[in-house]
């Protein structure tokens, strides 16, 4: 499974990051992140891509998401 | 439209109608909120520059960052982080005031300024547009100001809250250092234009809680428009707009054109570049200036080092003049005053999108 880093980065990389991944047509996805608005974020662009999204972790300020289509 | 959307929504309406009701309470026109312009009158107070119209420790800011601070504490958010390019963070604060004070307030302003009826904020509006936009292509391109790591102490996180807590004793007990001041009190001009204390400050704790819950952001609703399609944060921008202008229509206060708005000028191209400037530093950064204090209240140390650079870079637009004045029509024993930037402040405007083009370019990774 593809891992994308976005902890510690600010506002809108973490998207940006996971819709580039997304977006070479990955089926699964594995998301590391350290603030709850980089998770309201990716959570919002892989659900709004049509993904389901399963937290393996879920710390205020530590997050593990996992996106499948 | 979802939880989220609505709360964005109902934080934008009451931030706007909060803003127009500081007005009514004695805050400078179309400027109830202004974060700009209030980091300035801060500046001013404390003795960084000696513009004796603009001073004054505004308790909306103080209110805004220990707002934001006590709610991030609450939900569990709060957690000093930073390290993320700092120095450049705190010159890009520096350059993102000098183009606040060409146009004449912050994105946030230019909303109120909007639903005020003052066109030359269109104008500065669509400046803000294209700069957010000339940031996504940055972005797009790969722009990073690298990692910001948590810190294995909170103590940093408490550092811009202290200082707001420090300055909001210099304001309950008036200390004079040395006679006629620091701390400066603007005797005229907007400085000296300010609602009761404890109704601003609460104004801030309000407005800091619902924008660390909501992630209200200016820069972030164009930005998240362009680039994602999505409309959250916009509806926080909508929100702002329609919650002032219903104020304003409600107590008269909104007067359409473009000559005789109060605090601005008619200089398109510099309201255009100024905003401009705003917008493409903001988006770099990763929020507006509101966005910025809010995350420093949080333990954001990153957005803290703005904060400050946003206070040395309006010392510097008063003390080196690169801030724009305000148009006045003429009366009797007044000559007319065209306003706009004068030249120094065009060069520093330019000079700043100049950098930030530079910053752009040269902070991409692969």
């Amino acid at each position: 499974m593809e891992i994308v880093d976005v902890r510690g980065l600010s506002c809108p990389i973490p998207v940006i990051r996971t819709k580039k991944v997304l977006d070479q047509g990955v089926s699964e996805l594995l998301v590391l992140g350290d603030s709850s608005v980089s998770k309201e974020n990716v959570g919002k662009l892989a659900g709004s891509s049509g993904y389901t999204v399963t937290m393996k972790v879920d710390e205020i300020n530590n997050w593990e998401m996992e996106i499948k289509k | 439209m979802n939880r989220t959307k609505w709360f964005v929504l109902i934080t934008g309406l009451i931030t706007g109608a909060i803003a127009v009701a500081l007005v009514k309470l004695g805050n400078p026109p179309n400027m109830g909120f202004c974060i700009a312009c209030f980091e300035r009158d801060i500046a001013g107070a404390l003795g960084l520059h000696r513009a004796d119209t603009v001073q004054y420790l505004r308790p909306e800011i103080i209110g805004l960052v220990l707002g934001a601070m006590l709610t991030s504490l609450f939900a569990g958010e709060f957690k000093s982080r930073g390290g993320s390019a700092t120095l450049v963070r705190f010159i890009m604060g520096v350059f993102m005031m000098i183009g606040a004070l060409v146009f004449l307030g912050c994105p946030l302003r230019d909303v109120l300024r909007m639903a005020g009826g003052d066109y030359n904020a269109v104008v500065g509006f669509i400046g803000f547009i294209a700069g957010v936009a000339s940031g996504v292509v940055f972005l797009k391109k790969g722009f990073n100001l690298g990692r910001a790591e948590l810190s294995h102490s909170q103590a940093g996180g408490y550092i811009i809250p202290a200082i707001m807590i420090f300055l909001l004793v210099l304001l309950f007990t008036k200390t004079v250092f040395q006679a006629g001041g620091p701390v400066f009190f603007s005797q005229k001009g907007p400085g000296s234009m300010a609602a009761p204390l404890l109704i601003s400050l609460a104004a801030g704790l309000l407005v800091g809680f619902m924008a660390q819950r909501s992630r209200l952001c200016l820069s972030g609703g164009i930005r998240d428009f362009i680039l994602i399609k999505d409309n959250t944060l916009l509806l926080g921008f909508i929100g702002i707009f329609i919650g002032a202008l219903a104020l304003n229509l409600g107590f008269h206060y909104f007067k359409p054109g473009f000559a005789g708005q109060p605090i601005a000028h008619a200089q398109h191209l510099w309201n255009f570049l100024g905003l401009y400037l705003v917008g493409i530093t903001a988006t770099l950064l990763g929020g507006c200036p509101l966005r910025q204090l809010i995350l420093s209240g949080q333990g954001d140390t990153d957005a803290g080092a703005v904060v400050v650079g946003m206070i040395v870079g309006a010392a510097f637009s008063h003390n080196m003049v690169f801030a724009a004045s305000a148009a006045k029509a003429a009366s009797p024993g007044v000559t007319a005053v065209a306003g706009g930037p004068g030249l120094y402040g065009q060069i520093a405007c330019l000079v700043g999108i100049a950098i930030m083009f530079i910053i752009g370019y040269m902070f991409r990774e692969e």
